[in-house]
């Protein structure tokens, strides 16, 4: 039976945890209808951006010059994971989800033999990878979504992708992130992020012009390739954006979530430790009363 | 009122303009072009300068680009800008602060992609410098 001081030592810190989860609670509320909305307006970029590439790559896909963003570098042996996770924790099981995605698509990949790299973008990423798989990661950014997500920041990591890339370390890369679906529900999602998916509009593009419905044949300027150069690159930066973008809101909203049931718990607890407290103090009245009563009885 | 062509103009963290206009004027990669309605279809590399919004022989809007893609079919106009924001927004003192601030950047950069980068916001820092002086 604990002690009323124990009891006593006990509700109040459960008090002040429910104060601290209820506030967090609060910030990754407003954080969340911010990061929700910057999520939302990397959409129409996101999807415009499909739209040109699938117009141009459905024409230059195949031919011998096609770029290597476009095309791949014809093997698919080296794989670099770019797992995209939170930098903070308290946000439920976001991170658990995609770590445990990346260990089974590892797992997967190694199985094939393929070798496997990873660039854990978030420090939650790394800390959960590293047990298994410290030697595959080559390294972390953590600086960054400290309020929000900048596309400055996403740059810097897609930069160090390209620059992997170009530097032939590896020929596919796949990112892995959390898609916001509702602050509730977020959604470990896979992406291959080079080569280029070529989506299979492209090819449909082809097949109406067959049907003898001309599809728009573009002028470009400067050239066809010239232009891919510069897109496929900034392709891959918008992509890393809006998966960074994805996850920060995803974050937000598990984090709310996580810190609503915990700050629901921790009032439940406190209540039966009130309760608790409240009989103990009466058992031991009760009981000095007893002992003076038949203290004076006895006399 | 005169035909139209669908504009839009898309930053990464949102859509900017999305609005019926007669005629817009693109700072392309090759020299500026206007697009009219009926343009023919085409794709091009957009330098950092200036987009003009024209009705009624007018310049209505000017909105600033860093660099992007414009793609252009018969009746639609889509500029995706790596950064992008109205004129109107800006001082010429903050544009001018911008530049020097780049170009420090420059002198500072350690490694070659943080001058590459530093070296590419000067080149938007100036041709901003230019369409506020305008």
């Amino acid at each position: 039976m604990p002690s009323l001081k124990d009891l006593r030592s006990r509700i109040s810190s459960v008090k002040s945890t429910r104060k601290i989860t209820s506030a967090m609670k609060m910030v990754a509320a407003s954080r969340l209808r911010k990061a929700q909305e910057a999520a939302e307006s990397s959409r129409p970029f996101a999807e415009r951006m499909d739209r040109m590439l699938g117009t141009l790559a459905g024409s230059v896909v195949g031919l011998p010059g096609a770029p290597r963003l476009l095309a791949g570098t014809g093997e698919t042996q080296r794989h670099l994971l770019v797992v995209v996770s939170s930098n903070r924790g308290l946000c439920g099981g976001l991170n658990s989800n995609i770590a445990r995605n990346a260990r089974v698509l590892i797992r997967e990949l190694q199985a094939d033999g393929k070798d496997v790299q990873i660039l854990c973008v978030g420090r939650k990423a790394r800390d959960l990878l590293k047990r298994d798989h410290q030697k595959l990661i080559i390294d972390t950014f953590e600086d960054w979504g400290r309020r929000t997500v900048s596309y400055g920041e996403a740059e810097q990591v897609a930069q160090r992708v390209l620059d992997m890339f170009d530097d032939d370390q590896f020929d596919v890369c796949t990112l892995i992130y959390n898609r916001f679906r509702s602050a509730i529900s977020q959604i470990p999602t896979r992406q291959q992020l080079i080569p280029f998916p070529v989506p299979s509009g492209a090819n449909d593009n082809e097949a109406d012009t067959a049907g003898g419905e001309p599809a728009a044949i573009y002028e470009f300027e400067p050239s066809e390739e010239g232009i891919l150069a510069d897109l496929l690159p900034l392709n891959v930066k918008t992509q890393v954006f809006r998966a960074m973008t994805e996850n920060y809101a995803s974050e937000q909203g598990a984090r709310m979530t996580a810190m609503d049931n915990a700050t629901r718990n921790a009032g439940d607890m406190l209540g039966d430790l009130t309760l608790q407290y409240n009989r103990t103090r009466q058992a031991m009245i009760t009981k000095e009363l007893i002992e003076i009563i038949s203290g004076a009885e006895a006399l | 009122m005169a035909e139209t062509t669908e504009f839009e103009l898309v930053s990464p963290d949102r859509l900017l303009v999305s609005e019926a206009v007669e005629m817009v004027v693109v700072p392309g990669l090759e020299g500026d072009f206007g697009v009219l309605p009926r343009h023919a279809p085409m794709l091009s590399t957009v330098r950092p300068g200036v987009i003009d919004i024209h009705e009624g022989g007018q310049v209505k809007t000017r909105l600033f680009v860093a660099g992007g893609f414009a793609e252009v079919t018969e009746d639609r106009c889509t500029v995706l800008a790596e950064e992008a924001f109205t004129l109107d927004d800006v001082a010429p003192d903050a544009a001018n602060e911008r530049l020097r601030s780049a170009r420090d950047d420059v002198a500072e950069a350690g490694d070659a992609f943080a001058k590459a980068r530093a070296e590419k916001a000067v080149s938007v820092a100036e041709a901003l410098v230019a369409a506020v002086s305008r």
